[in-house]
């Protein structure tokens, strides 16, 4: 087959996937049956647009022909099949869904809603919203997990269930309770970009495919929402956040920290974008989780040099952070602003009030940090324990090389201190 | 439209322990709770205490043994429910918000209709 033809398709593919699943959704009122005929309709492509040449709305074509197929099989489907009951949210008379007033619904804007539903456990919102969303098979996600893809199957079958039984509605929330809603719709476009961007186990550090698919959620809810600042922040934040990824790894794959990477290797466009985007995303007052967490990342992105960076402007913004988000992670965050505000002493009393904390006791991060201003008061022998610490919970195999690198410097120092 | 069954649980030693005024505003809660979706409601009462349940488990065998207390021993245990109607999961949530629930909070099951 003619490669630009399949790359038509494939393109098509990724750009167009949740625009005409939501489409075809609207005619079927089951989620299952839609993704049957989408995937019809994208194996339809495949074979028509070599003969006929690839349609100037690719979306608008794979559109029509699973809509034309749902027609045809909700006419062959007796009443009898129908065993699982139509989603909820459509006006009965014609299929038209009924959200409620004052909001532009984009019918991928209702599924996108529907996937992040907060009666859905987060796992399956992540796993639901790849695969309908991004138009991912069960395997792919289940590889991008790192799960068994049975484990995979059976997480969206039940969600999907559950999403038919208990009539979770297929409809963009009312002004109540919108802000809520959007909030669970970008923690899992976070949840997807942060295991893509620190890959929890595995020998490589970044997932790419899943720092790419996230990127791509964030712009298209940034088009479907383009007024709510905290969109505008979390797809600051990704970019800022996926900008440093050139600096990340040195060439022969061991982890660059924020301190030491070359900031030339850094991505300018993405860097001058999502500046842009904070800008936009801190005009609301108070400023949201994301548009925070952006400008903490624009601070780094803003700074030329490590040493350069404004610390006072970062402590700042994490005791604003920590108001609204209160975390372990975030204190974490905070307490390591401090340190390198402060000086490294304050930074370990930051640290030490978080030693209780029983979600940091998994967290590396806390032990590395607690390693590297130790190591800046001369305390070796501590900072090599705290470094053993950290290396006995950390799974990916790109920070554990870095944390025994430094290990063995603590060792060395100590072995060669009088 | 569909049925969901709203089932109230809490700490019952809390509930013991509650002062006067406490209980009064509970009460009073379900009463304008009743009030306001009177339309939607379909059935709904308070349980007496989980002290007084028995279990009755089958035995595998064609019988049956009976024993005191609930099903499941938790800490909060179920002490009244509500049936109520609503188009979906996120109205029956927005009306299960309101029923009031000091120690403890509610879960919504759908009703499985039988045909």
């Amino acid at each position: 087959m003619d490669a630009s033809v399949e790359a038509a398709v494939a393109d098509a593919h990724r750009r167009e996937w949740a625009y005409v699943l939501a489409a075809t959704v609207r005619v079927t009122g089951d989620i299952d049956l839609a993704e049957e005929c989408v995937q019809d309709a994208y194996a339809r492509a495949l074979t028509t647009w070599p003969v006929q040449g690839v349609p100037s709305r690719p979306g608008a074509w794979l559109t029509t022909v699973a809509r034309r197929r749902a027609i045809d099989m909700l006419r062959r489907r007796t009443t009898h099949d129908r065993v699982v009951p139509a989603l909820a949210g459509f006006d009965d008379a014609d299929h038209e869904p009924a959200d409620h007033g004052g909001v532009i619904a984009d019918d991928r804007l209702r599924l996108i809603f529907t996937c992040c539903h907060p009666a859905l456990a987060p796992e399956s919102q992540v796993a639901l919203t790849l695969r309908l969303i991004c138009g991912l098979t069960t395997s792919e996600v289940a590889r991008m997990f790192l799960v068994p893809e049975a484990t995979m199957a059976a997480r969206i079958t039940r969600a999907k269930k559950k999403i038919a039984t208990a009539r979770i509605p297929y409809r963009v929330p009312g002004p109540d309770e919108l802000p809520d809603r959007i909030d669970a719709v970008l923690t899992v476009v976070h949840l997807v970009f942060t295991t893509g961007h620190t890959a929890p186990q595995g020998a490589e550090l970044v997932r790419t495919d899943l720092v790419e698919r996230a990127l791509h959620l964030a712009r298209m809810l940034r088009s479907l929402l383009p007024d709510e600042p905290d969109v505008a922040g979390l797809l600051a934040l990704i970019l800022l956040t996926d900008a440093r990824l050139p600096a990340r790894t040195a060439e022969d794959g061991t982890l660059a920290l924020l301190a030491d990477q070359d900031r030339s290797r850094w991505d300018a466009d993405k860097i001058a974008e999502g500046l842009r985007l904070v800008r936009e995303a801190l005009e609301r007052r108070p400023p949201g989780r994301f548009a925070l967490m952006a400008a903490i990342a624009a601070v780094h992105a803003e700074a030329p040099t490590w040493s350069a960076t404004d610390w006072a402007e970062l402590v700042g913004l994490y005791d604003l952070l920590v108001t609204i988000w209160p975390s372990p992670v975030v204190s974490l965050n905070r307490a390591v602003a401090i340190g390198l505000a402060e000086g490294p002493e304050a930074g370990l009393a930051a640290l030490d009030a978080l030693a209780g904390e029983p979600q940091l006791a998994a967290y590396g991060y806390l032990a590395s940090a607690r390693a590297d201003f130790l190591r800046r008061l001369g305390r070796v022998d501590e900072a090599a324990d705290a470094y053993r610490q950290a290396l006995a919970v950390t799974e990916n195999a790109v920070e554990a090389g870095f944390l025994s690198a430094r290990l063995a410097e603590a060792d060395h120092d100590l072995r060669s201190a009088p | 439209m569909a049925e969901y069954l709203v089932l109230i649980y809490g700490d019952e030693s809390a509930m013991d322990e509650a002062a006067p005024a406490e209980m009064a505003k509970m009460m009073e809660g379900h009463r304008q709770f009743g009030q306001k979706y009177a339309a939607a409601l379909r059935g709904g009462n308070a349980l007496q205490a989980s002290a007084t349940a028995t279990t009755i488990r089958s035995d595998g065998v064609g019988g049956s043994t009976i024993t005191d207390g609930a099903f499941a021993e938790t800490k909060e245990a179920l002490g009244g429910y509500y049936l109520l109607e609503a188009p979906d999961l996120d109205v029956a949530i927005a009306m299960a918000k309101e029923i009031p629930a000091p120690n403890g909070g509610v879960e919504v099951r759908p009703i499985r209709p039988i045909d």
